[in-house]
């Protein structure tokens, strides 16, 4: 295994990034909306500054409410917020909100359909700290939660792109959120976030990735590289897992000789999951490679070393979509 | 209703009312053979003082923005929730004989989806914190209205009670209140833990908070006018008896979850009125 740097993060940034980015995506959308709209609030859990609402805190901190370490109390507040005819946005790591606060984000947001938008910060990897910090599970317990809106975008320009199509849609949302430097990939000028769509961002015959989240990026490189070593590779983002693109995902696979799926999140009960499910249930069967995390919790270390650990680094994925072998 | 014209019910025109949904609840148990009917019976009392002296509410208008609003944080207790909106005029007789029956919209545990049910409860411990993002969103808004969360003794065991107790304060929230009911049990009998001393926990929290007898009438009105003059967030900590009115219902043991014969609610009525 490749020397790689110990070197973490700001808390649950985004680390190493090269090539362009934005600072505080989310934050920035947000102050953008509530100069737009007088109805949008935050809230958070004592994960201000590392949820980045500072931009929004900052230009409008009567509208921003800070619960303190209590979860519970955030989601719960956020939801009568909602009641009272506001849209709010409520954000902090991944890992403590669907674990502690899910009765609150299920019965008093998503049963109600409350226009709440949670932003889980820190997904996957993105968390050195290990399994306590770690939300590796997040997209499939809030996947199995009913009317709740499930997005994991790729870059700061989706991100952006998403916390706007979430406030202007009612009902109760759960967005992965990636926070400091975060990468744009995407072209603004040119890419539509829709909910519910998938979106294919390059064309070829032999293989095809899915993938969602910043995983997305890598897919595209892997892609690359990929038509380099001769392997015509396509790619399919899939940025909302709920409700799931059924349809262009089985067009999708139909075009391509095998699949490989690529998400930051337990191989089980995500993206990966998503997809054979989907493509079975409509007699559509393509060999696949999931890419994704073992079940187990796994341990302390920069984004780069775990990603490599586990697999989910730019060579792991090439090797599997040219070679259509990975074994983590 | 304006607040004035509300103020002004006597304590026995409240206590008529309180019979009134006492009488509402008993039948509703007796279509169904059960439920909920000793914590029914028990808030009462606190019910009649809050709907039809201290709220805000047009029943007419039920989606008026600047209603007050009453979180029920005990889904359980909907079957008082019902003889409330009942009595409002919200809800006929003829759908409250469908209480908690296959497919009715009263269930069980209240649902939002039912007119004059401003949240979803049944799984505890989520209407104050509810409570408080209201309160904010309303206070927000400059909006006249404030906030009334039952909650019960037995959520005081839920964390989440406790982290919205500690946010309303430390947000100051003038336009919140608590009616805690102290009614001593639990689903498992008696409360399973001591919860004592109720009222010192409120106030180390942070609350202006007094404690009454919550089936005296002339108590809880009291209670009411004496803690508006004190800063919010406010909590009134009732001690109630669980099946107020009805003795034989007092003087069960398992008085949690009511399952009577047939044959029985109709003396269980005779005895409602006898008492009143």
């Amino acid at each position: 295994m490749a020397d790689v740097p110990s070197r973490t993060g700001g808390m649950g940034e985004v680390a190493d990034v090269a090539g362009p980015y934005e600072v505080a995506p989310f934050g920035e959308a947000l102050r953008q909306l509530a100069r737009e709209r007088s109805d949008i609030v935050g809230v958070t859990a004592d994960m201000g500054r590392y949820s980045d609402i500072g931009p929004f805190k900052d230009e409008f901190p009567e509208r921003f409410f800070n619960a303190g370490m209590a979860e519970q109390s955030a989601i719960m507040i956020a939801a009568g917020l909602a009641k009272v005819g506001k849209v709010a946005f409520a954000a902090t790591y991944a890992a403590f909100l669907t674990r502690r606060a899910l009765d609150f984000m299920a019965i008093a947001c998503a049963h109600s359909m409350a226009d709440v938008k949670v932003m889980g910060g820190s997904p996957g990897l993105v968390n050195p700290y290990g399994g306590t910090h770690q939300a590796i599970e997040d997209l499939a317990v809030m996947c199995s939660i009913p009317d709740v809106t499930v997005i994991d975008p790729c870059d700061a320009v989706e991100l952006r792109q998403v916390v706007r199509a979430a406030a202007e849609t009612p009902g109760t949302f759960y967005i992965r959120n990636l926070r400091g430097k975060v990468p744009v990939v995407l072209d603004e000028s040119s890419y539509r976030f829709e909910i519910g769509k998938a979106k294919q961002l390059r064309s070829g015959t032999d293989v095809g990735i899915i993938s969602t989240g910043f995983m997305t990026a890598r897919a595209m490189q892997a892609a690359e590289r990929a038509a380099d070593a001769g392997v015509s590779c396509a790619v399919l983002h899939v940025p909302t897992l709920k409700p799931f693109d059924d349809d262009a995902v089985a067009e999708f696979a139909a075009d391509v000789g095998r699949l490989v799926t690529v998400e930051n999140h337990l191989r089980s009960r995500g993206l990966g999951s998503s997809v054979i499910e989907s493509l079975y249930s409509r007699g559509q069967v393509v060999p696949l490679i999931r890419i994704g995390l073992g079940d187990r919790f796994h341990v302390c270390g920069s984004q780069a070393y775990l990603e490599q650990l586990y697999g989910l680094d730019l060579d792991a994925i090439t090797t599997a979509v040219v070679k259509g072998q990975w074994d983590f | 209703m304006t607040r004035a014209a509300a103020a002004e019910r006597t304590v026995a025109e409240l206590q008529g009312i309180a019979m009134s949904l006492r009488r509402r609840m008993l039948r509703m148990a007796a279509h169904k053979g059960e439920g909920y009917i000793a914590q029914g019976l028990g808030i009462a009392d606190a019910l009649a003082a809050v709907y039809f002296r201290e709220l805000s509410i047009d029943p007419g208008r039920l989606d008026d923005p600047n209603r007050d609003r009453f979180l029920l944080s005990t889904g359980h207790y909907s079957i008082a929730m019902y003889a409330v909106l009942a009595e409002l005029g919200v809800l006929t007789d003829e759908q409250l004989e469908t209480y908690a029956l296959n497919g009715s919209a009263l269930p069980m545990s209240t649902f939002d989806e039912t007119p004059g049910i401003e949240i979803i409860s049944g799984s505890l411990g989520h209407g104050l914190g509810q409570g408080v993002g209201m309160a904010l969103g309303l206070r927000l808004d400059e909006s006249p209205a404030k906030v009334v969360v039952e909650l019960s003794d037995g959520e005081l065991q839920e964390g989440s009670t406790w982290e919205a107790a500690m946010a309303a304060a430390s947000f100051r929230l003038d336009n919140l209140w608590a009616l805690v009911d102290c009614n001593g049990i639990q689903a498992d009998g008696p409360l399973v833990l001591d919860m004592e001393p109720v009222l010192d926990k409120w106030r180390a929290f942070g609350w202006s908070a007094v404690e009454v007898n919550g089936n005296a009438m002339q108590e809880l009105v009291d209670a009411f006018d004496a803690l508006r003059k004190e800063p919010g967030p406010r909590a009134v900590v009732l001690r109630t008896t669980p099946g107020s009115g009805v003795p034989t219902i007092e003087r069960r043991d398992r008085a949690h979850f009511v399952r009577v014969n047939d044959d029985e609610w109709s003396r269980l009525m005779e005895e409602l009125e006898d008492r009143g």
